[in-house]
């Protein structure tokens, strides 16, 4: 882990209007998150975990405040360019993997070399780099559906790191999962972080889970509430 | 791995639903390549009508006959090139039901008005006007009994008799023509007028019909004038229209064959646009959470929209092909069917050409409402729905 700042939220607000009803998310919200840190986000349901994971994404746009990425304010780009910034800087593992079905692994995995200008040759070394981390070599050619909860996590776990993004976002990374193969994908993680100096920050509700991070945030009704659980 | 690839792996995901919609569409443009060549053999007659050529008839009724003598007068009319004639001979082979269209017509004059359509040897032209009894077979009838060169044949009449009681005449055929353009009629066999003159019993001297070139078709309508007017408030008054009118009422008479094709062709095509459009939205609203997915990957909305819209071209394209490649083989069936009555079948450039921009307007209609819905999809709504 570095000093530098990757992420980092100043004074964000966010607010739903659900009706005639305003519903404030978070307000006036800071945090940083460094440059090879693991960070866990646990809280309660309702607590804005998911809401703070797609504003970090760059899925969803604050109601106000700034969200800086690597020295650069990302708050306000355009859709197109959010999107060519997920598809450059992020990597997102999903609780229910969310693979394409009629795909087999391998071509999932380098679903997102289609938005690279790397060549079918290049794409083609990636894709079998990031099924090796994940020890699914010799499934490369299988089609999801085909295997079990864990290998299809390990799967997306590929997905996500083939275009070598700064920082991985995981949303309930291991909440589909039994507590053995949940071991193994948070294992999984905790390599990519230490070996391979990639970020990553994980909303899950398992404290469990959260023992493999470097440091948690506790989320309550949109703030804070206790900083810095450091392992 | 490209966007196309993507594209045809989410097409086929659900092969049932991928095969019922193809089937339909491959239905439809079966169909619709085989219809419309038919429709256009029909009026193949009209379209390869000359625009400087006349057909002139008994005013009463097209089946009443004209004198002779006619031939020549029409000839003196200013801005006339050439003068055919015809007559029906009501011809069959050895059997009833073997009809084999038979003229008979003066050979010096025919070619001089119909030699833009009809494709012979000299030589063998020549042999012809030699001979009178000698006949010029279409290749289509020449095909369809096997008759070549040299051979002398039977024709027998279902209208005329000859003087000894019989109704059979036997020809020798000194030539086979072909059409100069693929869709041209060569169903039809022409004899010497001047035997079957000699040798008919029921009163002889008259005609059916003229065939007439003009110099200039902007002489038509002066010249139509000529020769009506020459046998105004005679016993036999003529009835001249431009050949292209003459075989449209011709067509007519049989219904109006290509309104009820379109009816069925747009039928067709109205189904497909309902159960693809159907079919397009529902794909497009099951894979929702995908589309999302793909849009959290970092896949632009409008490259999304493209790829759902390509996605309802290629099934309609897909379809649309197989169906008018199928087309080509049916009709090249029918075409080689015997006594199959009409021109050659052919799904000319046309249609192809029509056929295509139905696909096109069929792909956008059928895929512009999913691939906008999938453009305006929101990514967090979208990953809520599983």
């Amino acid at each position: 882990m570095t000093d530098k700042i990757l992420y980092d939220l100043r004074g964000v607000s966010k607010e739903f209007v659900k009706g005639k009803e305003k519903i404030t998310i978070f307000d006036n919200l800071n945090m940083s998150i460094k440059e090879g840190e693991f960070l866990a986000i646990m809280g309660p349901s309702g607590s804005g975990k998911t809401t703070l994971l797609n504003l970090l994404g760059g899925v969803d746009k604050p109601t106000s405040g700034e969200i800086w990425f690597n020295g650069s304010r990302v708050d306000n780009l355009s859709e197109s360019q959010l999107a060519k910034w997920r598809a450059g800087n992020i990597g997102f593992i999903f609780q229910f993997y969310n693979l394409m079905p009629m795909l087999n692994a391998e071509r999932n995995v380098e679903l997102p070399l289609l938005l690279t200008n790397l060549s079918s040759k290049q794409r083609k070394e990636r894709v079998a780099a990031a099924m090796e981390l994940v020890g699914l070599s010799d499934r490369a050619k299988h089609m999801t559906s085909e295997m079990s909860g864990g290998q299809q996590q390990r799967v997306a776990i590929a997905r996500a790191i083939v275009s070598d993004p700064k920082l991985i976002l995981c949303d309930e990374p291991t909440g589909d999962l039994d507590r053995k193969t949940a071991d193994e994908i948070l294992s999984m993680l905790q390599l990519l972080n230490r070996d391979f100096g990639k970020t990553i920050l994980m909303v899950t509700h398992d404290p469990s889970a959260a023992t493999y991070a470097k440091r948690t945030l506790h989320l309550d009704k949109g703030e804070f509430v206790e900083k810095e659980l450091t392992t | 791995m490209s966007d196309l690839y993507l594209v045809y792996k989410n097409l086929t995901r659900k092969k049932l639903r991928f095969f019922l919609t193809f089937f339909a569409i491959f239905i439809a443009f079966l169909m619709f390549g085989a219809l419309t060549a038919f429709d256009s053999a029909l009026n193949a007659g009209v379209e390869l009508s000359a625009d400087n050529r006349l057909i002139s008839v008994n005013k009463i009724n097209f089946t009443q006959p004209l004198p002779i003598s006619y031939v020549r007068k029409v000839q003196t009319v200013e801005g006339i090139e050439a003068v055919a004639q015809f007559n029906w001979f009501g011809g069959y082979y050895k059997e009833p039901r073997q009809q084999v269209m038979t003229f008979a017509v003066d050979p010096a004059t025919l070619l001089a008005v119909y030699g833009d359509d009809i494709a012979i040897d000299e030589e063998r032209y020549d042999n012809w006007q030699k001979n009178q009894q000698g006949i010029l077979v279409g290749k289509a009838v020449a095909d369809l009994y096997g008759w070549k060169v040299g051979d002398r044949i039977p024709l027998h009449s279902n209208i005329f008799s000859k003087q000894d009681g019989s109704s059979s005449w036997a020809f020798d055929i000194e030539g086979i023509y072909t059409a100069k353009y693929p869709q041209a009629d060569t169903n039809s066999v022409y004899i010497h007028y001047k035997y079957f003159n000699e040798t008919q019993s029921f009163g002889g001297n008259f005609i059916g019909w003229m065939g007439i070139k003009t110099l200039d078709p902007k002489l038509n309508e002066q010249v139509i004038k000529a020769i009506d007017d020459m046998f105004a408030n005679t016993p036999f008054e003529t009835e001249t229209v431009p050949e292209k009118a003459f075989n449209q009422s011709f067509i007519a008479q049989l219904g109006n064959i290509g309104l009820i094709l379109s009816s069925v062709v747009f039928a067709s095509f109205f189904i497909i646009l309902v159960i693809v459009g159907f079919s397009m939205a529902l794909a497009i609203r099951e894979r929702t959470n995908e589309i999302g997915v793909m849009k959290t990957l970092g896949f632009s909305s409008l490259r999304i929209f493209k790829m759902v819209l390509m996605e309802s071209f290629m099934l309609i394209f897909l379809g649309g092909i197989a169906g008018l490649f199928t087309a080509t083989y049916f009709l090249g069936f029918l075409n080689n069917a015997p006594q199959f009555p009409l021109p050659d079948l052919i799904l000319s450039n046309d249609i192809i050409l029509k056929a295509v921009a139905i696909m096109v307007f069929l792909g956008l209609i059928t895929g512009i409402i999913p691939a906008v819905n999938a453009l305006r999809l929101n990514i967090i709504t979208a990953l809520s729905r599983r």
